[in-house]
């Protein structure tokens, strides 16, 4: 498929001046006559059989009108799931499985009422014993779900669709490899810790049943209201097309709202029950026990290679944190860690991540979902042996990594077809940056004043803009919310009878900026003016279907069908153009709100000009059908797989432990760029959540099940203090999925970042003997380190 | 996160609050509101009666009373630290402020309702200690005087009675303070893992009088008796100052928390005493 050049400008972004001024509308701005307002009863203990539930108190306090059960709400079935093994029930029903777990709902007139309600509610509970550690989990010491005989509901393994058989020969190769007695062993066993992920805007969901029509509004702050929409439809017993599903603004979702939530089908169901509007937001607390959280990763990465940095093999075998239920994609995400495998490199790898179920939330998308997990150990293996053998990271990088021309077309070592790549043409323009160059200099500097310095690096691959379409065939589908829709994208532009245009998406930004960098899109492809093009999304009666926002996909696969569809009413247009000018269709070029002959820039017609004709059918030229607009579905062949190499230089107090950063270099590689300020935006925010997650960020659950972390003052999240100025550059490797050659850049900067801090900790540490520290290195496990390496010298 | 019913009040006198507060057994006053709110949205306290003190007039104020400085109640924290009577004489109080929580916390809070709330992990109790400030609390009944040392009692708890307002802190001027701290992201930045202010004054190359302080490491805000009666009267020299740093945790119950193991929050403390009284001497040369 041929790729079109850069679009390549900075413009502004067009939603920002309602945003910032606080202007902008989300859920919670929703408000409804009449609304009510849910709080929930939620479990206090991790594991625990429900004795009883005694609601007559709350029932009858000032302002109630309902208070609901499971019993209420058993024959609405499971919260439904893609790729679900152990589903949840809207509402506990007579056993809890996490703290935080809804028990019991609450609709009153007043929050203050709801909440109120909730300390009046009294529920008994026979506690069980609690499955929090992955290593007892796996070992099914105890189980966490009566009546599924394992923790582990799902290994998955790599190569990809490899038999047993196979995996055996790959297992005795690498064994082979390792009583060579040429080879260097190494090998860590590393923590990927829990994380919150925490949106500014909490979860919000108002629905309204219009009882007259049928019909039902849901609002949700949700990056996938299709698929919210359409399982409401199917709880409701309604047709689809008596759902409007809106997503308004969505204030940060990072995959967390990807997820279908319980109260996203209990607040239209109880809307309809009580015939009145009713809202739920999320309290910060809930936010962080009753969303999604991420990662949760405790795994064992062996590389074997020689000792002139040939590498042989990698292996990972880890333990992953689904939590209690499995929800939206929980057993998918392992599985996307699998899919990017050993990242950019040639040699033999073998995988398995066993999935376990835990009394703790349930495990989903976040920032980058599976790839940040298995980036980190490859890329933290590599840089251990580096170390080991003595060499330069990179040039045992460079010695390893897939070669150039392998692409497009290459096949990754577990067994994916990859789309275009250049890792050491990337990796060389960073080494040769000079950034990179003064920091290595100030490395060495620091390092002789006597400071504890250190410089980590690392490159990634990632699997992103999913795609390809096929992707449901393995049984990641929509279809269980009702919308048997595939990896695909969808997108209509529609010109209006004045030239101004409306685009229509079915993908909707939580902060990515998709007004900006679609309009420009269609900009770019009609030659209609920023500022005549509207945006529209997040409305399920106007949007096409899609399946949203998420893996980095909606530019690469929305943008893509959007730019198809402008292609469409171009096409169209140029014909009405060419009639009206008496000249060649193939002469015909847009620019400057309209279209002109090709080396006659004052033979030209306007959009509405082209535009007048359109809706007046009987004008247009031979037979051509009435209206100037266009749909577009694209079904992208595979994912997106961006890549990139960071390096980073930390100092470290050695008497506190205390980690800074003290410059950062990055040289991300996305293809072609259509708004380099908005890409640049993506890459600062993913690299934050990477330092987050490498600094202080963790979901610390005691012995018990409780989760100590519940509230932004004992989860320290990062912010833009801690964190410094980024040097951000690119290179540029065009894919060849889609018609603009653009990858995803959401999750990338995510993906590349934590691994590299600890490798620069590391680094800083290893004349002490220090070999690993696990994340998040706060000050007091930094300093364990160096307590720890000083006593074992 | 929402508080349980309560009523709200907003005096606009001295008085009228105190009396207010003496006929109110269950209320509670409120300066800025940045630590009191949060603990009522999670209903971890359900005051019948909020007393906000915001309105009256003359209590925010930054004084020079000669031998002391004079802070008012409701100075906010960004004020503390940008005061240059502040910065000049009560150093450890002026950085304790600027590293307190983020831009709009220091906008809204109060340095008296950090001392009133004597949080374990909090900046400016610590420097409050090491400079021997003075607590002025007005009830209806008058007004008493409750020395720093004796103003902290327990997690979350002063020696302030429930009818009482503290309606100003006084700081004997110093002109060798200094306070530091690990903040629990790293740097400076958020509640003290660990942290220690220090006050010295020195007389003919002598540590005449020293005030030292902790926080972050126990159940409240704390003086480092061992650490003081170690530097007095030695020349402040860097042995005098590791023979203050070895006795900081002496007779202080150092507890484990999220942040850090006891040992490591002891080490810490001595870490951190050591650092501020190496820049409060350097201060005074
Ligand atoms: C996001 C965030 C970050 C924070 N980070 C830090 C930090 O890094 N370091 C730190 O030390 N603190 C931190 N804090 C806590 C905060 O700075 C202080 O506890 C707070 O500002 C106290 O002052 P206030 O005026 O807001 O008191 P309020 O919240 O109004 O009151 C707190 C308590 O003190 C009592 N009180 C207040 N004023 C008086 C008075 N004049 N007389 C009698 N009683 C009174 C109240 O009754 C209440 O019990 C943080 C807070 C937040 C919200």
């Amino acid at each position: 498929m041929s790729t079109t050049s850069a679009l390549g400008g900075v413009v502004r972004r067009r939603e920002d001046p309602a945003l910032i001024q606080g202007k902008g509308l989300f859920v919670d701005d929703v408000n409804l006559h009449g609304m009510l307002h849910v709080a929930f009863v939620r479990s206090p203990f991790a594991h625990a059989k429900i004795t009883s539930v005694d609601t007559a108190a709350a029932q009858a306090m000032r302002g109630v009108r309902a208070v609901y059960t499971a019993d209420d709400v058993r024959h609405l079935g499971l919260l439904p799931a893609q790729a679900a093994a152990v589903g949840r029930p809207l509402l506990a029903d007579g056993e809890v499985n996490h703290m935080g777990e809804a028990v019991a709902m609450i609709v009153a007139e007043t929050r203050a009422q709801a909440q109120d309600a909730v300390d009046a509610v009294e529920a008994d509970y026979d506690r069980l014993p609690v499955v929090i550690d992955l290593k007892e989990a796996l070992a099914n010491t105890n189980l966490v779900h009566e009546g599924v005989e394992s923790n582990t509901l799902i290994t998955w393994t790599a190569p990809f669709g490899m038999e047993e058989d196979g995996l055996n020969e790959l297992r005795a190769k690498i064994d082979g490899y390792k009583a060579q007695d040429d080879v260097v062993v190494v090998s860590l066993e590393m923590v990927n810790q829990r994380l919150i992920p925490v949106a500014i805007e909490p979860r919000s969901v108002v629905a309204e049943w219009h009882a007259g029509y049928q019909q039902m509004t849901v609002h949700s702050s949700s990056q996938s209201i299709g698929a919210v929409a359409s399982s409401v439809a199917i709880m409701l017993g309604i047709p689809y097309n008596q759902v409007r599903g809106i997503a308004p603004e969505v204030g940060g979702g990072f995959g967390a709202k990807l997820a279908l939530y319980a109260d996203e089908l209990l607040i239209p169901w109880a809307a309809r029950e009580l015939d009145t509007p009713v809202k739920y937001t999320e309290t910060r607390r809930e936010a962080a026990s009753n969303t999604i959280q991420g990662r949760g990763w405790l795994g064992t990465a062996t590389i074997t290679g020689t000792r002139d940095g040939q590498v042989l093999s990698y292996e990972i075998d880890a333990i992953c944190d689904l939590g209690a239920y499995c929800q939206d994609l929980t057993v998918a995400i392992p599985f996307l860690g699998v899919f990017v495998g050993s990242g950019q490199y040639a040699f033999d790898t073998r995988m398995q991540l066993d999935c376990v179920v835990t009394n703790k939330q349930t495990t989903d998308a976040y920032r980058g979902a599976g790839r940040p997990e298995a980036i980190y150990y490859i890329e933290r293996i590599m840089d251990a042996y580096s170390r080991e053998i003595g060499m330069d990271p990179a040039e045992v990088k460079m010695k390893n990594f897939i070669p150039s021309e392998s692409f497009p077309g290459a096949t990754s070592p577990v067994g994916f077809a990859m789309d275009t790549g250049d890792y050491a043409m990337n990796l060389q323009a960073m080494l040769d940056s000079p950034e990179y160059g003064a920091m290595k200099l100030a490395r060495d500097e620091l390092r002789s004043d006597g400071k504890l310095v250190g410089l980590g690096m690392s490159t990634y691959v990632e699997a992103c803009g999913f795609g390809p379409s096929a992707l449901v065939d393995l049984g990641f589908s929509w279809s269980g919310y009702g919308q048997p829709s595939a990896f695909n994208g969808s997108g209509l532009v529609r010109v209006n009878p004045d030239g101004t245009a409306n685009v229509i998406i079915g993908t909707g930004p939580s902060g990515q900026g998709h007004q900006t960098t679609w309009a420009q899109i269609v900009s770019n492809e009609l030659g209609i003016e920023m500022d005549k093009i509207r945006v529209t999304h997040g409305d399920t009666k106007d949007a096409p279907v899609t399946i949203g926002t998420f893996g980095s996909r909606s530019a690469a696969v929305d943008g893509s069908a959007t730019f198809e569809a402008s292609r469409k009413v171009r096409e169209k247009a140029a014909r009405i153009a060419a009639d009206l000018l008496e000249a060649s269709e193939a002469d015909i070029q847009f620019a400057d709100g309209g279209a002109h002959v090709a080396g006659s820039p004052d033979k030209r017609v306007e959009w509405a000009a082209i535009a007048e004709v359109a809706y007046q059918p009987h004008r247009m030229p031979g037979g051509e059908e009435g209206g100037l607009e266009a749909h577009a579905i694209f079904s992208p062949g595979n994912a997106t797989w961006p890549f990139g190499s960071v390096a980073c230089l930390v100092t470290v107090d050695p008497d506190t432990g205390d980690v800074s950063i003290e410059d950062w270099v990055s040289m991300d590689d996305c293809g072609n760029v259509i708004n380099p300020m908005i890409v640049d935006g993506q890459i600062h925010g993913g690299i934050a959540q990477g330092v987050g997650q490498a600094l202080f960020e963790e979901a610390i659950y005691d012995d018990e099940g409780n989760l100590l972390t519940a509230g932004l003052i004992d989860y320290p999240m990062v912010t833009a203090v801690d964190v410094p100025s980024f040097n951000l550059s690119r290179t540029t490797t065009p894919t060849d999925v889609n018609p603009m050659g653009v990858k995803g850049i959401g999750e990338a900067g995510t993906i590349g970042a934590a691994q590299t801090l600890v490798n620069a900790v590391v680094d800083a540490l290893a004349p002490l003997g220090v070999k690993h520290v696990d994340m998040p290195m706060r000050p007091r496990r930094v300093w364990q380190a160096i307590q720890d390496a000083k006593a074992s010298a | 996160m929402f508080p349980r019913e309560f009523e709200y009040v907003a005096p606009s006198s001295l008085d009228e609050a105190l009396g207010t507060l003496a006929s109110n057994p269950g209320a509670k006053v409120m300066s800025g509101g940045m630590s009191l709110i949060p603990m009522m949205k999670l209903r971890l306290f359900s005051p019948e009666l909020v007393v906000d003190i915001a309105r009256i007039g003359g209590l925010d104020g930054i004084e020079d009373r000669g031998d002391h400085i004079a802070i008012g109640a409701l100075v906010r924290h960004e004020t503390t630290a940008a005061s240059p009577l502040v910065q000049q004489h009560a150093a450890a109080l002026a950085s304790a402020a600027a590293w307190t929580g983020d831009r709009q916390v220091r906008a809204r809070g109060t340095t008296c309702g950090a001392l009133a709330h004597a949080d374990i992990a909090a900046d400016q109790p610590a420097a409050a200690l090491a400079l021997g400030a003075t607590m002025v609390a007005a009830s209806s009944g008058g007004t008493r005087d409750i020395a720093a040392a004796d103003f902290f009692v327990d997690t979350l708890t002063s020696a302030l009675e429930p009818n009482e307002i503290l309606t100003e802190v006084r700081i004997p001027k110093s002109s060798g303070s200094a306070y530091d701290k690990l903040g629990r992201r790293g740097g400076h930045t958020d509640y003290a893992v660990a942290g220690a202010a220090a006050a010295v004054t020195m007389s003919d190359g002598t540590v005449s009088s020293a005030g030292v302080a902790l926080t972050g490491v126990g159940t409240k805000p704390t003086i480092a008796a061992g650490s003081v009666e170690a530097i007095v009267g030695t020349d402040g020299s860097a042995e005098a100052i590791a023979g203050a740093v070895a006795r900081a945790t002496e007779g202080v119950t150092v507890l484990e928390d999220l942040y850090g193991s006891a040992e490591y929050k002891a080490h810490l403390a001595g870490v951190y005493v050591g650092r501020a009284l190496e820049q409060a001497i350097a201060a005074t040369g």
